[in-house]
C-alpha cells in the first residue's frame, strides 16, 4: 500500500439508528487530533467533502461556540449543493457538535454529533445526524442529502420500476 | 444531471414528505384529485396545490376523461431523484475515503518534516 493512499477504502457503515437519525461510521489509521482537524480546517475539507460529486467552492469554518460554518459545493451537473449551520460544541480532539441545514430545504435544521475515538492508533470517526422528524430525515434522505436507506428510497425504487 | 438552484425543480419536490405521500399513491395507480383527498386524508386545495408542484417539475402527468382529471406518476422525471439517492453511501464512502488520502499524505508530509 502507497505511504500516501488511505487503507480502509469502501469501509464507511450507514446505519439508521433510530427513526430520526442516520450514522455514519468510518475508521482512520491516524491520530484523533489530524483527523479532527480534517474537519474543521477549510483547506484540508475543501480537499476531501466533494468526494465525487463536485468540487468544493467554499469551507467556511467559525470555529468556537455560536461560531458559523458553510460548505459549498459545485455539483458534478453544474449545480449549488450548499450546507451551514452553528458550532455547539467543540471538544478537539473529541467531540464536534453542530447544527446542519441544506440550505434547499432550510426549514429541516439538523443536528450532528460528530466524535473521535482513538485507539492503538486507529481514530474511529462516528457522525450522527439527528433531525427533527422522521418526515425530515425521510425528506432529507429523499432530496438526495442522506440516500440509500429503506422507506423513502424503497418507495422510489417501487415507483421507477412501475413507471419506467 | 443538470438542474438549477431553484426550489421548484425534481429534488425539492420531493423533499415535502405530503407530496412524496402522494407520489407513494400514486405509484399504485392513476388517481383523481377526489381518490387522492380520500386516501391522503388533506383537504382538496392541499392536494391540488401538491399537485401543481408536481406536475411543474413534471413528476406527475394528467389525462382528462370526461370531465375527469386522472393523475399518474411520470417515471422517467423521478429517475434522476432515485439516482441520486441511492448514491448517498457510495458518496459519503467516497468522500471518507478522500479523507484517509488526504491524512495518509499529511501524516507522510508530517513524517518527512522530522526527518533531518
Amino acid at each position: 500500500m502507497n505511504s500516501t493512499t488511505g487503507n480502509r477504502h469502501g469501509s464507511a457503515v450507514v446505519t439508521l439508528p433510530s427513526d430520526d437519525e442516520i450514522l455514519i461510521t468510518r475508521a482512520f489509521d491516524a491520530p484523533a487530533e489530524l483527523v479532527f482537524d480534517a474537519w474543521t480546517t477549510p483547506d484540508i475539507v475543501k480537499r476531501w467533502w466533494g468526494g465525487d460529486r463536485g468540487e468544493v467552492t467554499e469551507a467556511q469554518v467559525d470555529l468556537w461556540i455560536g461560531g458559523r460554518w458553510r460548505w459549498v459545493m459545485t455539483a458534478n451537473g453544474g449545480f449549488e449543493v450548499a450546507f451551514s449551520g452553528e458550532y455547539h460544541e467543540i471538544d478537539r480532539p473529541h467531540r464536534l457538535v453542530k447544527t446542519e441545514v441544506f440550505e434547499l430545504v432550510p426549514d429541516a435544521e439538523a443536528v450532528s454529533t460528530t466524535t473521535f475515538e482513538e485507539a492503538d492508533g486507529v481514530t474511529t470517526t462516528r457522525i450522527l445526524i439527528r433531525y427533527p422528524s422522521q418526515q425530515h430525515r425521510d425528506a432529507a434522505i429523499a432530496s438526495g442529502m442522506e440516500g440509500g436507506l429503506q422507506v423513502a428510497l424503497d418507495h422510489l425504487e417501487e415507483l421507477v420500476r412501475q413507471t419506467v | 444531471m443538470a438542474r438549477t438552484p431553484t426550489t421548484t425543480d425534481a429534488f425539492s419536490a420531493v423533499a415535502e414528505g405530503s407530496r412524496r405521500e402522494l407520489l407513494d399513491v400514486l405509484g399504485t395507480g392513476e388517481a383523481t384529485v377526489n381518490d387522492l383527498v380520500q386516501r391522503l386524508g388533506l383537504s382538496q386545495p392541499q392536494v391540488s396545490k401538491h399537485l401543481a408542484v408536481l406536475r411543474a417539475v413534471r413528476l406527475v402527468s394528467v389525462r382528462a376523461e370526461g370531465r375527469r382529471r386522472w393523475y399518474r406518476v411520470n417515471g422517467p422525471a423521478l429517475q434522476p431523484v432515485y439516482e441520486w439517492a441511492r448514491s448517498f453511501e457510495s458518496t459519503w464512502n467516497t468522500r471518507l475515503d478522500r479523507l484517509d488520502d488526504v491524512l495518509a499524505e499529511l501524516q507522510a508530509k508530517e513524517k518527512k518534516e522530522r526527518q533531518p
